[in-house]
């Protein structure tokens, strides 16, 4: 009976979802000026110095604006200040800001604003992670309304890039707790996009604002949709739910390629600003001969890897910049290149014999070790897979072990117990290797986590960040590049490719270093 | 039995208590903080920011000082924070979760019993007939094969290329300004993948249990008595039998009832389905101990709740019980 009365149930359904009048049928037709975009993750708190999540980011990017920001070919630019001066000895900054700027409930923005921001997230009740660049900073006023002076003890260049942080609107917030503010899911900008609703668990929707200063976007609404699986948007896609998305390298390669698929939507592809690196635990003997991490370089083949793990989607890593962009060097003289003879030869060099069961050895001990990277991580896993394959020709005998995110910081690197780590790196914007690289970060929980110390790379990381001349920053880079190439300190492997995939109906895209989004608000629908 | 049930409810008390101590310890065991997941690997995040967040979530105050207060607040029924960057209360974001999860645990609950014992009863009646043999082969295919899978391959005929169902969510986009019969026909829809694809992979357990106990029955002697007498094989299946097989399904029943709040995580995960299994999930991945435990202390009521109502129910249904506790 009941297996009757489920089957009318579904029959029922299949013509009511036929039928021409059901409203679903309509709105898929009219799409119009609706942009939707699919995400794997939630975002987690609208107020973006309270979180650090990339789908937080997303919207609030549309939803606030920052004082500076990065144009398509990722140099700064004016946003809320229109120009800037940094002060012949580079302590002091001086922001004008734009006039006639309005938040989305009406109030003017103001200098107040931009204190207000500085100062709450400087705040030690806080708690935010953002707060490091800004504590640079020695002094901040706002002499007038549309004037804000911030003075620093020593010149610091990645100040400048700090001030793109979204500022966030002292009327609403100024006296409050930020933490418990209606704002976090509910936020007011400047930005092109107005907050206008958040069903939890499925979609945040944007609407564009009319007033913006640069103009109104095209796009009338921005619809962010939460889906979590990675084939279930695909399905999406392909059905006309969502109108962007980013591809795996699968995806890119195999799966979007027919001739109809092609006519529906535009491929893009560029360098993400990502790395993955194989790193060696400095504080061990074994890695501390330059040799062995040379030899180690060598006997691994990234274009192999990239053609195996990424299916060519991505480009060999040779130091820890983005391909393109201003401090990255092109031809670095001192990188190991894939050479399985000369891996051997450095390794008997540095004393190492063959033994009879095909492993390096010396002093009877075997060159052997652990390679750890986190689970969930398919790329890297199989990474590691075809660098123990590569090692064991040269005669180094590797393990893999895969952990959970968490007990593999806590139990492993906070604490150093680790040989080898596979694992990968955002590249920020501005070029400063600071907390990654600089000696005095090794302490537990810091970023230096493999021990590198080198009194040259130190000198040169502080030298780049005290001054805003390009020019002698670059060439700083560019020095820091060739140490790192010739020590080793890390095998850099690969940069991946961002694969974003949008709608052929969806027009005005312009694809530059910064990737598609930069002139989002361009956007349009024939 | 009066009697009985205020001591059963009153050991209920001790043993939530115990519940939650055991898994805010274990909770706490698990390497990584909070705090540890928000700033790990953030070239932004200093010691000294560490030690903020840490003092903001009171991290830095020892274990059970932290659960001293922790049971202070659940007394007020106050379920505190999130410790997510969000820090909402607990309770709002279970509340908002809840409901979805519920109504699509019941209706798959309903059609898993509706469509389980029916089948096992076949299949017990036809024992080792062809029927009995395609219906167990029908059965253990849904347990076998993969939710996920299944689902992927559902979507794509029905969503890509049929066009017939939506193929995530539980809403279309702009359904709020429909009426009340399409907002609930969009939601029908979105439902019809989910719970078929739910019930299918669940038959198997009830069923083959609803099956192994009508074999039983059907082999005791008052059964063979009635068939003496002459008495209808429908009305010996149906009357006789039935109602004595039924009864451990009550307990059955009774242990489903924490699972209503449960989802699965791949499950919702495939379908974009809003529930508690993803938040769950999510809660222990970020080590959202607050969460983690509003939720668990939640489970562990309703489990306890459960095993009391089917004792209840076997009592009331079973004379044998009800009068050998007097």
């Amino acid at each position: 009976m009941s297996l009757a009365r489920t089957v009318c149930l579904l029959l029922f359904l299949c013509l009511a979802a036929c039928g021409q009048d059901a409203p679903w049928n309509k709105t898929q037709a009219q799409g119009g000026a609706q942009f939707v975009t699919g995400s794997i993750g939630e975002p987690s708190n609208l107020i973006p110095i309270l979180a650090s999540d990339s789908s937080s980011s997303d919207i609030s990017g549309l939803v606030y604006n920052g004082l500076v920001r990065y144009d398509k070919n990722l140099k700064l630019e004016g946003d809320l200040a229109e120009s800037w001066e940094v002060s012949r000895d580079g302590l002091q900054i001086t922001f004008h800001l734009r006039r006639g700027v309005k938040w989305h409930d009406g109030h003017d923005f103001t200098s107040r604003d931009v204190l207000y921001t500085y100062r709450v997230t400087v705040d030690p009740k806080t708690p935010t992670a953002y707060a490091e660049d800004f504590k640079q900073v020695q002094s901040a006023q706002a002499p007038d309304s549309y004037t804000f002076r911030v003075t620093y003890a020593k010149p610091f260049a990645p100040a400048l890039a700090s001030w793109g942080m979204p500022i966030l609107p002292a009327h609403l917030l100024e006296g409050k707790d930020i933490t418990k503010s209606p704002l976090s899911r509910n936020p007011v900008g400047t930005g092109p996009y107005i907050f206008k609703e958040w069903v939890p668990g499925q979609r945040v929707i944007l609407e564009a604002n009319p007033k913006y200063w640069e103009g109104a976007p095209r796009l009338s609404r921005y619809v962010y949709r939460i889906i979590p699986d990675n084939s279930t948007m695909y399905m999406e896609l392909k059905a006309g739910g969502v109108d962007m998305m980013g591809l795996s390298p699968v995806q890119y390669q195999r799966q979007t390629t027919g001739k109809e698929f092609l006519a529906r939507f535009n491929k893009y592809r560029y360098p993400a600003s990502a790395y993955t690196y194989l790193g060696y635990n400095l504080r061990l003997p074994m890695f501390q001969d330059v040799r062995v991490r040379r030899a180690i370089t060598c006997a691994i083949n990234k274009e192999e890897i990239i053609q195996g793990v990424l299916l060519g989607m991505g480009q060999i890593a040779h130091g820890p910049y983005k391909p393109g962009t201003w401090a990255y060097k092109a031809k670095v003289d001192n990188d190991p290149a894939y050479d399985p003879a000369r891996a051997k030869a450095l390794l008997e060099e540095a004393g190492y014999r063959m033994g009879a069961d095909g492993i390096m050895t010396r002093g009877g001990k075997p060159l052997s070790f652990t390679i750890m990277t986190n689970q969930g991580n398919d790329q890297r896993l199989k990474c590691a897979q075809i660098i123990q394959m590569r090692l064991k020709k040269v005669g180094i005998d590797v393990k893999i072990r895969v952990m959970e995110w968490a007990s593999f910081l806590t139990n492993f690197i906070d604490k150093g117990k680790f040989e080898v780590v596979l694992m990968g790196w955002t590249i920020s914007q501005d070029p400063d290797l600071y907390d990654v690289w600089h000696s005095s970060k090794t302490g537990p929980k810091e970023l230096n986590f493999i021990h590198y110390l080198n009194p040259e790379l130190d000198r040169l990381i502080v030298e780049g960040r005290g001054t805003f001349d390009m020019a002698k920053r670059r060439d700083c880079y560019y020095q820091i590049q060739e140490i790192l190439a010739k020590d080793q300190p890390y095998t850099f492997l690969y940069v991946p490719d961002a694969l974003p995939v949008v709608t052929s109906r969806i027009k005005g895209i312009e694809p530059a270093p910064a990737g598609i989004m930069h002139n989002f608000i361009k956007w349009y629908v024939d | 039995m009066a009697n009985y049930l205020i001591k059963r409810i009153l050991m209920l008390v001790p043993l939530l208590l115990g519940i939650t101590l055991i898994t805010f310890t274990v909770i706490h065991l698990a390497p990584g903080e909070p705090v540890e997941m928000a700033t790990a690997m953030s070239p932004k995040a200093s010691a000294a920011t560490r030690a903020r967040l840490r003092e903001f979530y009171g991290l830095d105050k020892p274990l059970h000082v932290q659960y001293g207060m922790w049971l202070s607040n659940l007394s007020r029924l106050d379920f505190g924070r999130s410790f997510a960057p969000d820090n909402r209360p607990v309770l709002d974001k279970i509340k908002e979760r809840i409901p979805i999860t519920i109504s699509l645990n019941v209706i798959a609950l309903i059609l898993e019993f509706g469509l389980a014992l029916p089948i096992g009863i076949m299949a017990a009646v036809h024992r080792d007939t062809l029927l009995d043999r395609a219906i167990s082969v029908f059965v253990f295919v849904g347990f076998a094969v993969p939710t996920f899978w299944l689902a992927l391959l559902c979507m794509y005929l029905f969503g890509v290329k049929l066009g017939w169902l939506p193929i995530s969510g539980i809403h279309s986009l702009g359904s709020d300004q429909w009426s009340f019969f399409w907002r609930s026909a969009d939601l029908a829809r979105h439902l019809v993948l989910p719970i078929s694809i739910a019930t299918f992979g669940s038959l198997a357990g009830l069923s083959r249990y609803m099956r192994s106990t009508m074999i039983e029955v059907l082999s005791q002697d008052y059964i063979t008595t009635a068939r003496a007498k002459g008495v209808r094989e429908r009305v010996i299946i149906y009357r006789h039998a039935l109602k004595n097989a039924l009864l451990p399904v009550i307990t059955l029943l009774g242990f489903s009832l924490p699972a209503l709040i449960g989802g699965s995580v791949i499950f919702e995960t495939i379908f974009s389905i809003p529930g508690m299994g993803q938040l769950f999930y999510q809660g222990v991945m970020a080590r959202d101990y607050p969460l983690v435990m509003g939720i668990l202390v939640i489970g562990a009521c309703l489990t306890l709740i459960g095993n009391l109502l089917a004792d209840l129910c076997y009592a009331v249904a079973d004379p044998r019980i009800r009068h050998g506790r007097g």
